[in-house]
């Protein structure tokens, strides 16, 4: 008998996503744990001196879209599961990619902001 | 009628949760923090002062515990995608880790937080 496959193709790019994001946050979350344990930062002066680095600003920026992509396949994963009536369904979805987008422009903003009163 | 779930499905579950609640208050939290700590030595102190009020000390400490708990869990997820864990006897002595993992860690930071 043939079997045709029909429905969603993102299934197994979204498994590779999610875990690939998963590995890259864990890295820099223990990258982050180690300059907090060697050196905590006391004060302002010193909290902005850790991301006045581009390669920091970079890292956290990187950490940060993993985050939201991560967060966009979790939450779409739990939406299928768990809200069956379709209209619902991809009303909250569209309002987690908004909402996802709008925290990535303030990313950019918080991180970047810091180089601007840093010069 | 009840069901108990074994542990390790105890831990898939708030590996569910955890992830829910990180996304929503997590992840608005985390970037009003980072946006306070950096914007100004007035915006740190504003951070600081917040954090001396015990309500708001508590939901840090718990969104640290579902931090915590989703990282660990995760990692298991991670190694038993390759196979490392997979009997059952491993399985639920990895859940039980990750269980103690997360609480432990959390109520040392909160510790040292106080």
């Amino acid at each position: 008998m043939k079997r045709i496959v029909t429905g969603a193709h993102y299934g197994l790019r979204d498994w590779l996503a999610q875990r690939i994001t998963a590995v890259v946050m864990a890295i820099f979350i223990l990258l982050l744990a180690a300059i907090l344990l060697i050196s905590p930062p006391q004060d302002y002066a010193s909290w902005k001196a850790i991301f006045s680095d581009r390669w920091m600003r970079i890292a956290s920026f990187l950490f940060l879209v993993s985050l939201f992509w991560h967060a966009w396949i979790g939450m779409r994963n739990i939406l299928m599961d768990y809200v069956h009536a379709t209209g619902i369904r991809l009303t909250l979805q569209i309002l987690v990619i908004l909402l996802l987008l709008f925290y990535a422009i303030w990313s950019v903003e918080i991180l970047w902001a810091v180089e601007l009163a840093w010069r | 009628m009840e069901i108990r779930q074994p542990l390790p499905a105890v831990i898939s579950l708030l590996h569910r949760v955890s992830g829910a609640l990180l996304f929503f208050p997590g992840i608005p939290l985390l970037l009003c923090s980072l946006d306070m700590i950096l914007d100004s030595p007035q915006g740190y102190a504003q951070f600081q002062s917040l954090l001396t009020n015990p309500l708001l000390k508590g939901v840090l400490i718990l969104s640290l515990w579902f931090f915590l708990h989703h990282f660990w869990a995760g990692i298991r997820f991670l190694a038993l995608d390759l196979h490392y864990g997979d009997t059952l006897e491993q399985a639920r002595f990895s859940s039980k880790m990750v269980l103690a993992a997360g609480i432990i860690l959390t109520l040392l930071i909160a510790v040292l937080m106080w």
